[in-house]
């Protein structure tokens, strides 16, 4: 906006100064960013560094002393094809993938129809329904599981005729191993929905007046508006949050966990990818497992990410 | 293009006056159909919202009545301010107040979080906003790339590295990761970048602050919407997480509230009535009142501070 105006300044004041001064700016830089930078190395990077160095690393077996660090002896890919052939592995990838082919589909049509539907309705009554969609939000976590764990028990839950219309009766019929990727879904929809709701509404506010009014005039209806007009405009927006529940979806490990504790095991330990890497850490003990399996989660969540960032022009750079 | 088919339109007196015409003359004809479809409108979103609002209302309600009650009654019903209490007093007395202790343990976790965060993310996202230093883009292109990854892809990775330091069972094994928070870098970053005028920490510089003062005399005073929102959803986000608590600690004094619940859900009669002394006084309804506990900190402010929470999230996708 005031390009021309306060550009010159910061030229002016080095001109003035110096280049001491420039080089005390750079050092400033490093300043602010210093702690971030220590958490991010300590907390981000470093774990990320011993799990691949676990992954592909023996307990057992000679270690290697480089000075005063000793090193555990060189595994290649054993870890990785071992813990590929373990009878839980490839169970729990197929209920993530199924899972994930459910939530995601659900999220993308469901959250599309009531953002439009919300941006085409009545405007005075938007913030209203957009908080109560986002409200479950507040019981991310446990508390959703729980919540829905009452939900799911046809004795109690608010849905009890639906479940009856479904002939369940009881808590074990409604968490039927087959049910649970759609239960899950249900779960982070219930909870998560509410905030993409939101998203995909601010994205539809951004659309100029111009744009849609034109588009009336021209004789579009609400449907031809909604389909033809805003969806390609908050297109973007949608593979945003495509790859972000992807991501995420990835790495359930809450919803099998409480739902088990909630029904006497009835849900495997092992259900997720990241429960089979928690239970070969806690309950064999087999860090060098664990390590591969979180490595293959982690991949799966980098390549989602970079995606995003280099690809998506989303995000501002600079 | 829009705007072209639309001004030739608007400068002829007889199109404007049809364009006028048009709509009242549809609402005369169409009337019936537009109410159907209004009604329909609602109707939608009324049962959106009771999928989205009856579990919630139901946990509000769960409390007030007794386990028997919760069975035998309409799920909906409203039972008794003195089965309530007595559900607090059930729920207060086990295991000598432990759920206090998880409270306590969630509001030392949390509040240790949320101040790192911020001491780490508001000066990084000043230093990557109006800062030029060598590999800068490159930690940009890092923190948006830790932002988008899940955070519990981190969770395992991380408990072997607390269990390589020996950390592992400590408040810092959760406190200290929660301060890693990248999407509040990249909020402080585009708060930065976008609106504080440059020139008026150039003028700050020519009146002889050095770089530090700047940031502490200028530009932090005018940062203060972003430090609470940064605060807001790093509060949030730590409050309500499950998954490292529950790998990093294991002695139930030292759970947050979120894992507490699995305790709870595990070792008392609730949903287990095999599994534990038939006798349990934790019940269903003092489970629903331990989830309320759970979520009270975060529902307060999603309540008050809906505003900003939607303006946070909208901090991305108004930026073109």
């Amino acid at each position: 906006m005031s390009d021309t105006t306060f550009l010159p300044v910061p030229t002016r004041a080095q001109a003035r100064t110096g280049r001491g001064q420039a080089g005390g700016r750079h050092r400033a830089g490093y300043a602010f960013v210093a702690v971030y930078l220590v958490l991010l190395i300590l907390f981000g990077v470093l774990p990320t560094a011993y799990a691949v160095y676990l992954a592909f690393t023996k307990a057992a077996g000679r270690r290697v002393s480089v000075g005063p660090v000793s090193f555990a002896q060189w595994a290649g890919l054993s870890n990785f094809f071992t813990t590929g052939r373990d009878f839980r592995f490839l169970p729990a990838f197929e209920h993530i993938a199924v899972y994930l082919a459910i939530w995601l589909v659900v999220l993308v049509v469901l959250v599309l129809a009531l953002a439009l539907l919300l941006h085409g309705g009545v405007r005075r009554t938007v913030p209203f329904f957009r908080f109560l969609f986002y409200l479950p939000g507040a019981l991310a976590g446990s508390a959703s599981v729980l919540v829905w764990a009452f939900m799911l028990d046809p004795d109690i839950s608010p849905w009890h005729f639906a479940l009856s219309r479904l002939h369940y009766s009881s808590m074990p019929q409604t968490i039927a191993p087959g049910h649970l990727p759609v239960i899950f879904a249900v779960i982070a929809f219930w909870t998560g929905a509410g905030g993409w709701i939101v998203v995909m509404n601010g994205a539809l506010n951004n659309i100029s007046d111009e744009v849609i009014d034109s588009a009336k005039i021209d004789g579009a209806n609400a449907w031809q508006l909604a389909v033809r007009i805003k969806l390609p405009l908050i297109k973007r927006w949608v593979v945003f949050m495509l790859i972000l529940a992807f991501a995420a979806g990835t790495q359930l490990f809450v919803e099998p966990q409480l739902l088990g504790a909630a029904s006497l095991g009835m849900v495997s330990p092992t259900w997720s990818p990241n429960q089979l890497a928690y239970y070969l850490a806690t309950q064999n003990g087999n860090f060098n497992y664990a390590a591969a399996i979180s490595v293959d989660l982690l991949i799966v969540g980098l390549m989602a990410a970079t995606l995003l960032v280099f690809r998506s022009k989303l995000f501002q750079l600079d | 293009m829009a705007h072209v088919t639309a001004q030739p339109l608007r400068n002829e007196p007889a199109t404007r006056a049809s364009l006028a015409a048009g709509p009242a003359r549809r609402r005369r004809r169409l009337p019936s159909r537009r109410v159907g479809a209004l009604l329909a409108w609602f109707i939608v979103m009324l049962a959106f919202t009771g999928f989205f609002v009856v579990p919630v209302i139901w946990l509000f309600l769960a409390p007030t009545k007794t386990d028997h009650q919760l069975v035998y009654w309409n799920p909906l019903a409203l039972g008794s301010f003195h089965s309530f209490l007595r559900t607090w007093d059930e729920i207060y007395a086990f295991q000598a107040h432990e759920l206090l202790v998880w409270l306590w343990n969630s509001a030392r976790y949390s509040v240790g979080g949320v101040l790192l965060a911020l001491a780490c993310a508001v000066p990084a996202g000043y230093g990557l906003a109006l800062t030029q230093f060598i590999g800068r883009k490159v930690l940009l292109s890092i923190t948006l790339i830790v932002m988008i990854m899940p955070a519990s892809a981190l969770v395992l990775p991380l408990f072997l590295e607390m269990n390589l330091l020996h950390l592992s069972n400590s408040a810092w094994s959760v406190v200290l990761p929660f301060g890693l928070f990248p999407f509040g870098v990249y909020l402080s970053y585009i708060f930065f970048s976008s609106t504080i005028p440059k020139e008026l920490l150039a003028a700050a510089r020519v009146d002889g602050c050095n770089e530090w003062g700047v940031f502490r005399h200028v530009a932090l005073p005018l940062a203060r919407p972003i430090v609470a929102l940064v605060g807001f959803f790093a509060f949030v986000s730590d409050w309500t997480n499950f998954f490292l608590p529950f790998v990093m600690f294991y002695t139930d004094r030292q759970y947050p509230l979120p894992v507490g619940l699995d305790y709870l859900i595990s070792s008392t009669a609730a949903f287990n009535p095999v599994a534990s002394a038939a006798a349990s006084p934790v019940l269903r309804p003092e489970l629903a009142m331990a989830t309320l506990v759970a979520i009270a900190p975060v529902f307060i402010i999603f309540f008050f501070a809906q505003r900003a929470l939607v303006t946070g999230m909208l901090a991305g996708s108004t930026k073109e």
